[in-house]
């Protein structure tokens, strides 16, 4: 049975006992109503997010292991589990950043500090991310003294939110070893193919430099034909994701570029006198 | 006349059901339901949802301001969805990724939309809740039946443990690979509307009009 609607005249103090007698499609009421339904949701939401966020966020840092150990388990024996080093480079000179420790440092925290990053003229942001810290955080895999394989962390926008991922390259930095994301929203079906086995497959072997030296790597518009000299690059296009095909070539050719991890890769391969 | 109680709560379950007759909800029944895993986390999901939101919209319906109900209805039904995603994330996380943005779409899902204003705007609490919770597990006994057939069928497997052996994995069982695909749900849905409506035939809708009986002569002609 539906409760009778109590009588307004004669519980609680009095403006509240006024402000019950009121009609409801009255302007003051509708508009106390409006606002006391939107706080107890805003609270609602915002405690859930607070409370919940440190289980979601060891999620997330599972789930970006998890990718990590994916990429290094494509190396020959790799899934032995190499011992892997965490290195902070410096961006912009391409170097080691001894200073920092990798465990510690927090890119997105970074990104939010002017001290610590640096804010990206539109026509340099093809990854479409604003800013960029300062240091981020390699991964390398070395047999002996040889350098197998270079992970690097790289994001950028996608069609409908940020794609991060790591991209794997070989030691002399030449050939892709493997791509994969550990994070994005897209449209399932669609943009979310980006997960897909049989596409990310598809980078290995890839050569990471065109014959001037520059990041070449990047998604074609549909198929790309076999035997062109795309193919040597370039991976097919996901139908109906057009944006993030092109949000993955940005990120790529960003973080490979001037602005991204291009300094460092170049340090690596003076070093071994492969230039 | 009021409808009784245990009316209130069984008639959703197969006689009002919100998918079978109502026909609404099919988006993520046909999404969602490629594994029994993501089934039945959807299910519960907006079984919750459903309960929640009819509770609290029953239980402000005398103040709730006319012209604004909706956006009010609504903002109630999101603020439960973003929670009810915030937590899959934190304790779901593998299922989260697979249910990805449906679960967000279970605000736009007409059943709970439906529910609130036809039912929890003009009944008491415990009644909302009662309906609520009834439409809930309607809309879940499809999704679960649903989800069953089409992993058994497409992957051999309930919940992941095999139960038909399939031969990529050395048994006999040769999966039928229209299962994974979003179209088997219309037909399992479809076959389970007719066999619903064949066992209750008062759910059968009218003929909207009356086919013109075909002589034989205008088939030769």
């Amino acid at each position: 049975m539906a409760s009778p609607k109590r009588d307004p005249g004669t519980s609680g103090v009095p403006w509240l006992r006024r402000l019950r007698a009121l009609p409801n499609d009255n302007p003051v009421k509708t508009l106390l109503v409006v606002l006391l339904v939107c706080l107890c949701a805003s609270l609602l939401v915002t405690g859930s997010a607070v409370l919940l966020r440190p289980a979601q966020l060891a999620n997330q840092e599972r789930e970006r292991q998890a990718r990590l150990a994916e990429i290094i388990a494509q190396l020959p024996g790799g899934e032995a589990g190499p011992q892997v080093e965490a290195r902070v480079v410096d961006l912009a000179s391409g170097e080691y950043a001894e200073g920092i420790d990798p465990t510690d440092f927090d890119q997105r925290e970074a990104v939010k500090d002017p001290a610590r990053s640096l804010a990206l003229a539109p026509e340099r942001d093809i990854a479409r991310i604003t800013r960029r810290a300062h240091h981020a955080v390699v991964y390398l895999v070395h047999s002996g003294d040889r350098l197998d394989l270079v992970i690097l962390p790289v994001y950028g926008r996608g069609f409908g939110s940020v794609l991060r991922g790591f991209l794997g390259l070989s030691g002399d930095t030449r050939e892709v070893v493997g791509l994969v994301f550990h994070e994005h929203n897209e449209a399932p079906g669609l943009g979310a193919l980006i997960d897909d086995r049989r596409w990310l497959a598809q980078w290995r072997g890839k050569r990471v430099w065109d014959a001037r030296g520059q990041p070449a790597l990047g998604v074609a518009a549909g198929e790309v034909a076999p035997g062109s000299p795309e193919q040597a690059h370039l991976v097919d296009g996901l139908t109906g994701a057009t944006w993030t095909g092109q949000g993955v070539t940005g990120l790529l050719r960003f973080w490979l570029g001037d602005d991204g991890f291009g300094p460092y890769l170049r340090n690596l391969r003076d070093r071994r006198g492969l230039r | 006349m009021k409808t009784s109680l245990k009316q209130v709560f069984f008639n959703p379950l197969v006689n009002d059901n919100p998918i079978t007759l109502q026909i609404l909800g099919l988006c993520s029944a046909l999404a969602v339901t490629k594994t029994l895993a993501t089934a039945l986390i959807m299910s519960l999901a907006v079984t919750s949802v459903i309960t929640l939101s009819n509770a609290s919209i029953s239980l402000i319906r005398h103040h709730m301001p006319r012209q604004v109900r909706l956006i009010v209805q609504i903002t109630i039904i999101a603020s439960l969805v973003i929670v009810v995603d915030q937590l899959l994330k934190a304790y779901a996380f593998e299922i989260s990724k697979q249910l990805s943005v449906f679960v967000g779409l279970i605000v736009t899902n007409c059943i709970v939309m439906g529910r609130a204003e036809a039912f929890a705007m003009r009944n008491g609490v415990w009644r909302s809740v009662l309906d609520g919770f009834g439409n809930g597990l309607g809309y879940s006994w499809i999704l679960i039946l649903v989800g069953s057939i089409r992993e058994l069928f497409g992957a051999g497997t309930l919940l992941s443990i095999e139960i038909l052996p399939t031969l990529s994995s050395g048994g006999w069982y040769q999966p039928a690979a229209l299962m994974h695909l979003p179209p088997s749900a219309f037909l399992i849905i479809g076959f389970l509307i007719w066999g619903i409506r064949a066992w209750k035939s008062e759910q059968a809708e009218s003929s909207e009009f009356q086919a013109r009986p075909t002589s034989s002569s205008e088939v030769a002609r």
